[in-house]
């Protein structure tokens, strides 16, 4: 079966979430990627990736370790540009705009594409200063009851606010490893993204957080592009509208979530899926 | 099946009786391992535990001083001199100050060991039928400049007599301390028999009392008068020396490590300083001294021996341990919190001050004050820039000849005077020795302070 055919009839296929894959393929794209490639020194990492990626809904990369998601998520906001000897070749558009046009500013692409790390990682200092950071140094917020505000509103999206209400002073990493992750969460959409990367954002965390942190994914999916990296296929089939399967560098499919699950085109994603690679 | 059974238990049988054997071993070795150890730190110790009670036991008792209270009287009939200049109506400021220096250059010209003489004679019980120079060898050599500045800051005294405080000189405070076998016959004694019964008649009516030797930390340096001399100008020019140090090396070492780790580019430039700066950590102190004479006395024509010049030479001896340190504490960063920074939009910049360095702070403030306290004991390149010149003042700027605390020591030991090398050098090795313990107290306050905050 060839790549076209498999598109038609993801198109026909219902999918058991709340938008139906004809909606989501007719959704804006707000990111397309474009033959990305990434050397790390002399090391090819990725092979021309090419894909687009829909306006509020959630898109997972899955793949075997070292397949090459997560760096393709950190082109995304050029996070590779910190990695000393990382080369990115090919384009990447968000809403047409080539970010990694010299003249973009990476602080603002950072501003409006936001990332939560595989490990909660909330800065040493009080839970109200780990939010407040991004717009402070952004200069979103006029003074000290608007910052107040985006706090409050920030904590209260991520679902951490009733949790931690009453010792916003205390330091951010004293909260267990779930509510750190909603922490960084909150942190992210402070600044406002219009974008999250999320790289393996439940690894570390135990099943109960990780449900909390799905259902808070779901929820944020209403107002931002999601882009998550997993480990977990069922993390994957749970929270995402959109798949993509990595292996070794390559884009193998992309699809409807429910497709790529059901009716994987590859043999390589159906062995990933089966559980015999990996 | 049951016969392959036994052999696999037999195998296994046979394994952990090869395990047990190889244990014996390893318990053994590790037992060594640890005697050693020990051994080791109990060795150690005890060199610590000689040095600090070789030193307490001399420089203890030189924190004790025999004081003379003495009536002095300002007798005219020694004293041959008028009163001092009073300020006519219409007379210049000149006129009167070149009066007043005439005047107080007769004043330095008077005898005024005689009228130590005579205050002694006074103390003494009538009638002691005691040698002038015997006598003498009683008050510390400086009395006469002590009473002479204070008649002329008093002029008035001319006539009268004033309650006087001196030091009794060293020899004197040995025979009262018993330092000196008083069973000794009269070759060994540093005193003559008549000064010594007297010394012991003072002691009896309180003429001669012992008190804590106040003046190793008020007064200056001295050659001739060793219960006098004093560490304050040492200290002072130490003082000077670590400001300088504090104001240049910090900076300058945490901000080039901070450059050097976070902002340069990696290429073989920076790789070369990097060797560079490690090299020069180990390099002699003695050559850093060698490096100030010529740079900044020959070249630069800054004053010799003065503390400016020893503090831009600790400056540069103490750069590379900050810089090595810094950049140390700055590796030791998790990535976790940079990609934190910089996924929030930080520029490099701000994730360096705004999250990394708040977290290194404690680090690199330990090391440096280490580094400080290190550079506080060096003496070696101090010597080589002139500042173990005598010096018998307080250096008012960093720019006035002055020594340091560890090169006063230096002095000390080297002085021909027993009453110098001796309790002297120990006193002011115990001074150095707590100025350091508290800069490591310091250290070791604050890192635990801000590292329980962060």
């Amino acid at each position: 079966m060839d790549m076209v055919a498999g598109k038609v009839k993801m198109t026909q296929q219902s999918v058991n979430s709340t938008m139906n894959p004809t909606d989501m393929l007719e959704r804006a794209i707000r990111l397309t990627a474009r033959d990305v490639t990434v050397h790390y020194g002399t090391k090819q990492a990725l092979h021309g990736i090419s894909i687009d990626i829909p306006d509020r809904a959630v898109t997972s990369f899955i793949g075997p370790s070292g397949c090459g998601k997560s760096t393709f998520l950190r082109c995304i906001n050029r996070m590779n540009d910190t990695i000393e000897g990382a080369k990115v070749g090919g384009t990447i558009k968000l809403d047409g705009e080539d970010i990694y046009d010299p003249s973009l500013d990476v602080v603002e692409l950072r501003a409006r594409i936001g990332m939560v790390f595989q490990k909660p990682n909330p800065f040493p200092k009080s839970i109200y200063e780990n939010v407040a950071y991004g717009p402070k140094i952004h200069g979103l917020a006029r003074s000290k009851t608007d910052m107040d505000e985006i706090v409050v509103s920030s904590l209260r999206k991520a679902g951490l606010f009733e949790e931690v209400k009453d010792r916003l002073q205390e330091p951010g990493t004293g909260l267990s490893g779930g509510q750190q992750q909603r922490l960084c969460i909150a942190r992210a959409i402070a600044v406002g993204p219009e974008v999250i990367l999320m790289d393996e954002p439940c690894s570390a965390l135990d099943p109960i957080a990780t449900a909390i942190i799905e259902e808070l994914i779901d929820e944020l999916r209403e107002n931002y592009t999601i882009v998550i990296v997993t480990h977990s296929m069922q993390q994957a089939a749970r929270v995402s509208q959109k798949t993509a399967f990595f292996h070794l560098g390559n884009l193998i499919e992309e699809g409807v979530t429910e497709d790529i699950f059901t009716n994987p085109v590859h043999k390589q994603t159906q062995d990933y899926i089966m559980g015999r690679i990996g | 099946m049951t016969d392959m059974l036994s052999t696999t238990r037999q195998t296994a049988i046979e394994r952990t009786k090869l395990v047990r054997a190889g244990l014996r071993r390893r318990h053994l070795n590790e037992a060594i391992f640890r005697g050693l150890g020990l051994a080791a730190i109990v060795l150690a110790l005890g060199f610590v535990a000689i040095l600090f009670v070789d030193i307490g036991r001399k420089g203890i008792p030189a924190f004790t001083q025999s004081n003379l209270h003495l009536t002095v009287n300002f007798d005219p009939a020694i004293l041959d001199i008028e009163p001092a200049p009073v300020r006519a109506d219409g007379q210049s400021d000149a006129d009167f100050r070149a009066a007043n220096l005439v005047w107080q250059r007769k004043v330095a010209l008077l005898n005024w060991n005689k009228v130590i003489e005579a205050s002694l004679r006074a103390a003494a019980p009538a009638g002691l039928e005691i040698d002038t120079r015997d006598l003498l060898t009683i008050a510390e050599t400086d009395s006469r400049h002590v009473v002479r500045t204070l008649f002329v800051e008093n002029p008035d005294l001319l006539g009268k007599t004033a309650e006087v405080d001196l030091l009794a000189s060293a020899n004197a405070t040995n025979w009262i301390k018993g330092n000196i076998d008083r069973s000794l016959g009269d070759a060994q004694q540093q005193l003559s028999a008549p000064a010594r019964a007297l010394i012991d008649t003072l002691v009896d009516n309180g003429t001669i009392s012992t008190g804590f030797a106040w003046s190793i930390f008020t007064n200056v340096d001295s050659r001739a008068a060793p219960a006098s001399a004093g560490l304050l100008g040492a200290f002072v020019g130490t003082l000077y020396m670590m400001i300088i140090v504090i104001f240049l090396a910090v900076p300058i070492g945490v901000a080039s490590a901070i450059y050097l780790e976070e902002f340069a580019p990696k290429s073989k430039l920076t790789d070369f300083i990097e060797v560079n700066i490690n090299n020069l950590a180990a390099v002699p102190s003695i050559v850093f001294g060698l490096l100030g004479a010529a740079v900044f006395i020959n070249y630069m024509h800054l004053p010799i021996s003065a503390p400016i010049v020893g503090g831009l030479v600790l400056t540069l001896m103490t750069l590379p341990t900050i810089i090595i340190a810094t950049r140390g504490a700055l590796l030791g960063v998790s990535p976790a919190l940079r990609q934190a920074a910089l996924g929030m939009g930080a520029s490099k910049t701000q994730m360096v001050f705004h999250h990394v360095l708040p977290v290194t702070f404690p680090s690199i403030l330990t090391a440096t004050i280490l580094g400080v306290a290190h550079a506080l004991g060096e003496t070696a390149p101090l010597l080589l820039i002139g500042m173990k010149a005598f010096v018998a003042q307080v250096p008012a700027t960093p720019f006035d000849q002055a020594t340091a605390l560890p090169v006063q020591i230096y002095l000390w030991q080297g002085n021909e005077n027993r009453n110098f090398f001796e309790p002297r050098t120990a006193a002011a090795i115990m001074v150095l020795l707590a100025v350091m313990i508290m800069l490591n107290g310091a250290a070791i306050y604050l890192r635990s302070r801000l590292e329980k905050r962060a």
